[in-house]
């Protein structure tokens, strides 16, 4: 959500059971002016917390005038001094999937995993086992998190950002806000990454679409069906979306107005038994 | 500046134009002799004012309303968003203003759901109005279950867990509408489950002494129980009439009796709303059945009491059964005291050595704990206050074996078998345990102890985090404490979920000789039955042989 109203929207999560206390409210808000200027950014978002076993992480992220495009992320323990995670390589990231189990809280922390290769062995027929140990690095381990994260449930209302014929994305200024009849269809969502099956559609699927507007995912082809909940809380002032696949992430959008942001708060794991659940 | 004046002037015109239709003015001054310029825009303007073939609209009046919107609202780097905003125009073309469906006051869920709420707080007012009438000071000093939510509201913001105070207030007022219509001794805000459709806010109640419902569900079990018992004896009957299906000699293994009100798991009864204002529901009693398949299994919960909960292994009840369930083992695991704020009654002590106290009374002289020792790693200064849940589903270890000696018909068919190994008893930590005692969960410590503030640590209160049962809250701070849960009601694990595979096929029958398979004869025993087979033959037909001799000697 964004920083400049911060005090506000953390109200809107709150029935979600996400709660800042006074004292981390006063320093995000102090440090996020400072981190907006420094790295010269349009906007910083909260982007949530990860709760680790002894420390919790506070994550923000940066973002210029192509909202998409250019984004950087940074953590915090104490809310007051951030630093910047660099994102992970394609490589890097597969081995992170690795480590199982919570966040310790302490960044420098490296999971051990072992793993087991046969190797055959020449001239016999029995396979010989070798131990490979791998470490991975909770800093590595949270910046492919949250790029997870992103890709698979950050989401904003349709209408909110705009694609310009330069490919460029911006937030969508005449944005008014979704109707309530419009925020109760999951369709109304799209999910705020590069698109992935808006490629496999058909020309007649495509045909109603404003290429303005509809260039991006949207959630209700999610797999699996189901793995969205939608509420409405406060009869229909205020719309609810919360993942059932990464659990603790919450969107919040009052219906005819341009306020809408999403959080996360939660220890960080994929929710891997998601088809038993539903 | 002659250009824009004459545009300022057709756009003031363009008002009429509009309504004039798409006609194209012809100014009267068209015969005069105008110089080139003039006659350009007076050719440019009206190329503008055509109608389009399709939708009768013309370019003219589109810019004009459009510019007369931008000028009018004025908004920020206007030729961003041109585009936007021309588009918007064309939309609004097509809605109509005096709609008589749209004149209908829309009762939206909004309006519908403040109107339940509002019942709260005008409730309120009015017994507060009514309290200060009639009984006077008197009434105030008369203890009310009611706890200070906002107060707790307050230390759990501290902590950063919780829910937001306006919330709070809501439910605040939710729970003195539950104690103003229920005789209770005891209430407490338990949490908030999430679920897919709805969420539960979970109330615990203890019943005032001998006050509690109890006769309306005893009678409902008691029906249910004769209807099951029913059901039997249809079968048996049926069974009998047709006499020749076989009578299956598996006896399910017993089961387990759920605990009595006011003991073990049923200790506490719970309350579930939906939303602040609407009415709350009492949950039932759960079973230790209940508690055993809710182990085993993970499922949402959706929000509706009565939704089925398909899964397996087979849940034996609805949601709301799950529900209670889930409470049970959420509360058994995670409702913690600071050491010493409850004891052990002195005067029962004795009694009940033998088989492990399960009440306890509020220390009067407890003086607190300074926060650095309840933060202190070891967790030795936190008690569970809730009695533990042994693996059979009970809080007390029922023996499963003294059971079957109660019934006498199957008595008979007791004494035939095996004797059944008299098991052994489980045991789990006895009430009051500090959490030091609690076992880790793959390699993670049960409980994560925390200062709420880092800067101001000399006021700070302490605060415990569930690893367990990510959710589940407690803060302690001088004589204060409480528990609470905002989640989804699973419990943590870090593996992937598994359901357990389906039990062993049955047995069908014992194998004895009658039913296994004869082996086949080798051929030397084929050779030597055949020749056995031949000389019988032989000696029969000598037989014959002799027979006809005499028959022809005859």
């Amino acid at each position: 959500m964004d920083s400049d109203g911060l005090h506000l929207a953390i109200d809107y999560v709150g029935t979600s059971g996400l709660i800042l206390s006074p004292e981390q409210k006063a320093c995000l808000q102090t440090s996020f002016v400072i981190l907006k200027s420094e790295g010269k950014f349009h906007k910083v978002y909260f982007w949530g917390k990860i709760l680790g076993v002894k420390d919790d992480y506070f994550i923000a992220q940066g973002v210029g005038i192509d909202g998409m495009a250019e984004k950087r992320t940074f953590y915090s323990k104490d809310c007051v001094h951030w630093a910047i995670l660099n994102p992970v390589s394609a490589e890097n990231k597969e081995k992170t999937k690795l480590a199982k189990g919570r966040f310790t809280g302490d960044p420098s922390y490296e999971f051990e995993h072992i793993e087991i290769k046969k190797i055959a062995v020449p001239d016999s027929e029995e396979m010989q086992e070798e131990e490979e140990t791998i470490m991975i690095k909770e800093e590595d381990r949270l910046s492919a998190v949250i790029d997870d994260i992103d890709q698979d449930v950050f989401i904003v209302p349709r209408g909110a950002f705009t694609k310009t014929p330069t490919g460029k994305v911006f937030e969508n200024r005449t944005f008014e806000g979704l109707s309530v009849s419009e925020a109760a269809k999951q369709g109304s969502y799209l999910h705020f990454r590069d698109p992935i099956k808006l490629q496999e559609k058909t020309l007649l699927q495509k045909a109603n679409m404003d290429k303005a507007l509809d260039f991006l995912d949207p959630i209700d082809e999610d797999i699996p069906k189901g793995c969205w909940s939608l509420q409405f809380e406060r009869g229909s002032g205020l719309v609810t979306l919360r993942s059932l696949q990464w659990i603790g992430y919450t969107f919040y959008h009052v219906p005819g107005t341009r306020q809408y942001g999403s959080c996360y708060c939660g220890t960080g794991e994929m929710n891997k038994d998601l088809p038993f659940m539903l | 500046m002659a250009d824009t004046q004459v545009l300022n002037n057709e756009l003031n015109s363009s008002q009429q134009g509009s309504v004039k239709g798409s006609k194209p003015q012809t100014p009267a001054n068209m015969e005069m002799n105008l110089n080139p310029k003039e006659q350009d825009f007076i050719n440019a303007k009206s190329y503008l004012l055509t109608a389009s073939t399709k939708t009768g609209l013309n370019l003219f009046d589109h810019l004009s309303r459009v510019l007369t919107k931008v000028l009018d609202e004025r908004p920020e780097n206007s030729i961003d968003i041109f585009e936007d905003l021309s588009k918007e125009q064309k939309k609004e073309k097509f809605t109509s203003d005096v709609d008589t469906v749209q004149d209908k006051l829309d009762q939206t869920t909004e309006v519908a759901l403040a109107k339940i709420q509002t019942k709260l707080f005008s409730d309120a007012i009015e017994s507060s109005k009514g309290d200060g009438e009639e009984e006077g000071a008197e009434e105030e000093d008369v203890e009310t279950p009611l706890p200070n939510i906002m107060e707790l509201a307050f230390f759990f913001e501290q902590a950063g867990v919780g829910l937001s105070r306006e919330e709070s207030v809501r439910i605040w007022l939710a729970l003195k509408n539950l104690v103003d219509n229920h005789p209770l001794q005891h209430v407490r805000f338990w949490g908030k489950i999430f679920g897919t459709e709805q969420n539960y806010i979970v109330a615990e109640v203890e019943y005032r002494e001998g006050e509690e419902e109890e006769e309306e569900e005893e009678e409902a079990e008691e029906g249910q129980e004769e209807e099951t018992e029913k059901d039997n004896d249809d079968e048996e009957d049926e069974e009998a009439e047709e006499d020749d299906t076989p009578k299956p000699d598996f006896k399910p293994p017993a089961v387990i009796p759920k605990e009595e009100n006011r003991t073990g798991s049923n200790k506490k009864t719970y309350f579930v709303c939906n939303d602040p204002g609407k009415p709350w529901i009492k949950l039932p009693p759960v079973t230790p059945a209940q508690i055993d398949i809710a182990r085993k299994m993970k499922k949402f919960f959706t929000g509706r009491l009565d939704a089925p909960v398909v899964c397996y292994p087979p849940f034996p009840g609805n949601e709301s059964n799950y529900l209670r369930a889930q409470i049970s083992r959420i509360s058994a695991g995670t409702h913690i005291s600071p050491l010493g704020f409850y004891q052990f009654d002195e005067e029962e002590e004795e009694e009940e050595e033998g088989e492990g106290r399960d009440t306890f009374v509020e220390n009067l002289d407890f003086e607190g704990i300074p926060v650095r020792d309840l933060v202190d790693p070891s967790l030795q200064n936190w008690v569970h206050h809730v009695q533990h849940i042994l693996p059979q589903g009970r809080t007390t270890w029922w023996n499963p074996v003294q059971k079957n000696e109660d019934d006498f018909e199957d008595e008979e068919e007791d004494e035939e078998r095996e004797e059944p190994d008299e098991p052994e008893p489980e045991v789990g930590p006895p009430l009051l345990t500090p959490l030091s005692e609690d076992a880790e969960v793959e390699n993670l410590p049960p409980w994560t102890a925390k200062l709420s503030s880092n800067l101001v640590q000399q006021y700070a209160i302490a605060v415990m985090h569930s690893n367990l049962w990510p959710g589940a809250h407690a803060f302690a701070n001088d004589k204060k404490f409480e528990n609470v849960y905002v989640g989804w009601g699973h419990k943590y694990a870090a593996d992937n979920y598994s359901p357990p595979p389906p039990p062993g096929v049955q047995e069908e029958f014992p194998s004895g000789p009658e039913i296994t398979e004869t082996e086949d004869p080798t051929p030397e025993e084929e050779a030597a039955l055949r020749a056995a087979q031949q000389e019988a033959a032989e000696q029969a037909e000598d037989m014959e042989d002799l027979e006809d001799e005499d028959d022809e000697d005859d």
